[in-house]
């Protein structure tokens, strides 16, 4: 063994058959440009790919870590959990589908809401849980969603939204839908409060989501290049049977047809948006 | 007569009827009894079979080709109907008919989706799939329904909000969101009727109410079975499994307490008599109507935000 080779840390050592082995949990690739990435690097720059900026997926409640104040946290609804009130069953059966999604999460449900404090600005924040069912929205989002809403009037709190969400949860069928009006609802009723709602849509927010409180933000943002939109691509290829124009339905894409007021990259989000809020709501920010 | 492939012993029995009809009554053979007889079997053939349709025969009833649509309805139930085609920004789209008119002595607006009858007609009502622009015209009459005190009444018959190009450059999702939001809260009793294909999103979009009733062959889904079957099976064919695991028919809904109401369909589906079902609605939409006029609108509204506050069914402890 040669010097080299000793100071090599053991995790990283080449394998007897000359193969690199990438141990895992310690370094990450880049799905977009392929840079291998330092796990823990890449958790600090919040699932930021430092080479290429591409933003990966956040789980719902390291989101919320990183964007609220560290005191004052409480989390909302925690007792709300999924019922299979149809009994639904496809090749797999819903109640097993919930139970290995809150397995692979730690949560109950595809939302995550909590109130707190922004730089100092009373808030409350939801965060949709992709890992959870693709971040469907059944009757326990909508519902976590809506006491949000009803906790920031409360709290006279500005409500924050980060969406990420294939759409309304099919095991719930029409329950999901009707979930869409149950949101709108609870934004119509907050708007009358004279209190800001950021809607902030990650990559993907679609269907359901987005045709309901996604794009009902009295500021709407996107984070970089996330997909948003009523149906997805593919729907929209087999019906129109031509190729989609190159960045379709992409952030920059909405950016340029007026649906939405702006992009910011995730590391900006939480100076951005107390930014937005304190100009909005007339308070300054604590720092 | 179309028939769908449930339908094929009425059929024949239909066509039966037909044959004998041309045929003149001898000593031998009284045709006219020979015919009353037929038509009796078919009566009661049709009756059995309708009495046992799964979901997703009846979604195939709801997309029936002789279905009766929007148009059909406006022409029987209401009286100096005005179509109004302007959403003021982009254009008019003839997937969503709006207007006012009037129910008996009442001033009301009518909005619904409208597919298209024959080829060339389904091609420019772009088969009842509207766009944002019909959204906005459907909003725009909402709200020139509520400075005028005019109650709205609408008719969902939709595949689903359309997924193109265009529709998403303009902003199909926040088009339907506004319109959820604005619904919500409009100062106007709204009812809503599923006429035939209830499609997600879509249907939505003109559907919260005050009062929501579906006719009993009519379907309401968060997706189409199809689509259901092709994300959750990974193959369109299971669209039959998918049908029965959504619940998508009107008994089912009304069971879960999804919708207020069923209106019964003459024998055979509501294409065998538009008048028939026309006259049924009416009456049913007159009568609502009243029920919902007796209270203040500020009560109405209230009611609506505090029905669509508990829809959702979960465990909470």
């Amino acid at each position: 063994m040669n010097w080299f080779k000793k100071i090599l840390p053991s995790r990283i050592k080449t394998d007897g058959n000359g193969r690199r082995t990438v141990p895992e949990g310690v370094w990450t690739k880049c799905q977009d440009c392929g840079a291998v990435l330092y796990r823990e690097e890449l958790d600090k720059n919040l699932e930021v790919c430092p080479k290429c900026n591409h933003h990966m997926k956040i789980s719902a409640r390291s989101r919320l870590q990183y964007f609220l104040d560290e005191e004052y946290k409480k989390e909302i609804g925690i007792n709300i959990k999924p019922i299979d009130i149809l009994k639904f069953r496809d090749t797999k059966r819903y109640k097993d589908r919930l139970s290995q999604a809150k397995k692979n999460t730690g949560e109950n449900d595809a939302i995550v809401v909590m109130s707190g404090n922004l730089k100092g600005l009373p808030v409350v924040v939801c965060a949709f849980e992709f890992g959870f069912m693709g971040g469907s929205m059944g009757s326990v989002v909508g519902e976590k969603f809506v006491l949000g809403v009803e906790k920031a009037i409360e709290l006279n709190a500005s409500l924050i939204c980060f969406s990420s969400s294939g759409g309304a949860r099919m095991q719930e069928a029409l329950f999901s839908l009707m979930q869409m009006a149950k949101t709108a609802a609870a934004l119509a009723n907050f708007r009358k409060y004279r209190l800001p709602f950021i809607s902030v849509m990650t990559h993907p927010t679609t269907g359901g989501v987005s045709a309901s409180l996604a794009t009902l933000g009295d500021i709407n943002i996107a984070e970089p290049n996330a997909l948003i939109g009523f149906a997805g691509p593919r729907v929209i290829e087999q019906t129109v049977r031509e190729k989609l124009p190159e960045g379709f339905q992409r952030s920059e894409f909405l950016l340029e047809h007026g649906d939405i007021d702006m992009i910011i990259d995730r590391r900006e989000l939480r100076t951005k948006i107390a930014e937005i809020i304190s100009v909005l709501t007339h308070q300054q920010t604590s720092v | 007569m179309h028939f769908l492939d449930f339908e094929k012993p009425i059929a024949e029995l239909e066509a039966k009827i037909e044959e004998l009809s041309f045929v003149e009554s001898s000593q031998e053979i009284d045709v006219n009894k020979e015919i009353m007889a037929l038509k009796k079997r078919s009566h009661d053939l049709t009756k059995s079979i309708f009495s046992s349709l799964t979901p997703w025969q009846i979604a195939q009833i709801s997309r029936h080709p002789r279905r009766p649509y929007t148009r059909d309805y406006i022409e029987r139930i209401f009286v100096d109907f005005e179509e109004l085609h302007g959403e003021r920004y982009v254009a008019d789209d003839p997937a969503v008919i709006a207007g006012i008119g009037r129910l008996g002595n009442q001033s009301v607006a009518v909005i619904g989706h409208q597919k298209g009858r024959d080829t060339k007609e389904r091609i420019m009502r772009n088969y009842g799939m509207p766009k944002p622009e019909g959204y906005r015209k459907a909003l725009r009459v909402m709200k020139l329904a509520e400075r005028f005190n005019m109650p709205v009444l609408t008719f969902i018959d939709t595949p689903g909000a359309y997924p193109g190009i265009e529709a998403e450059e303009r902003g199909q999702s926040e088009a339907i969101a506004r319109n959820l939001l604005v619904m919500s809260e409009l100062k106007s009793p709204i009812i809503a009727t599923v006429i035939g294909e209830g499609g997600s999103g879509g249907a939505l979009a003109i559907g919260v109410a005050d009062h929501l009733s579906m006719l009993q062959y009519s379907i309401y889904s968060v997706i189409s079975p199809e689509g259901c079957a092709s994300i959750l099976w990974k193959s369109a064919d299971k669209a039959q499994e998918a049908a029965q695991s959504l619940g998508i028919d009107s008994k089912r809904l009304k069971e879960l307490g999804l919708i207020d109401r069923i209106i019964d369909e003459p024998l055979g589906g509501a294409h065998r008599d538009y008048d028939d079902i026309a006259k049924r609605l009416k009456l049913i939409l007159i009568e609502e109507l009243e029920k919902l006029s007796a209270s203040p609108i500020s009560q109405i509204v209230n009611q609506r935000q505090e029905r669509l506050r508990k829809i959702g069914k979960f465990e909470d402890n």
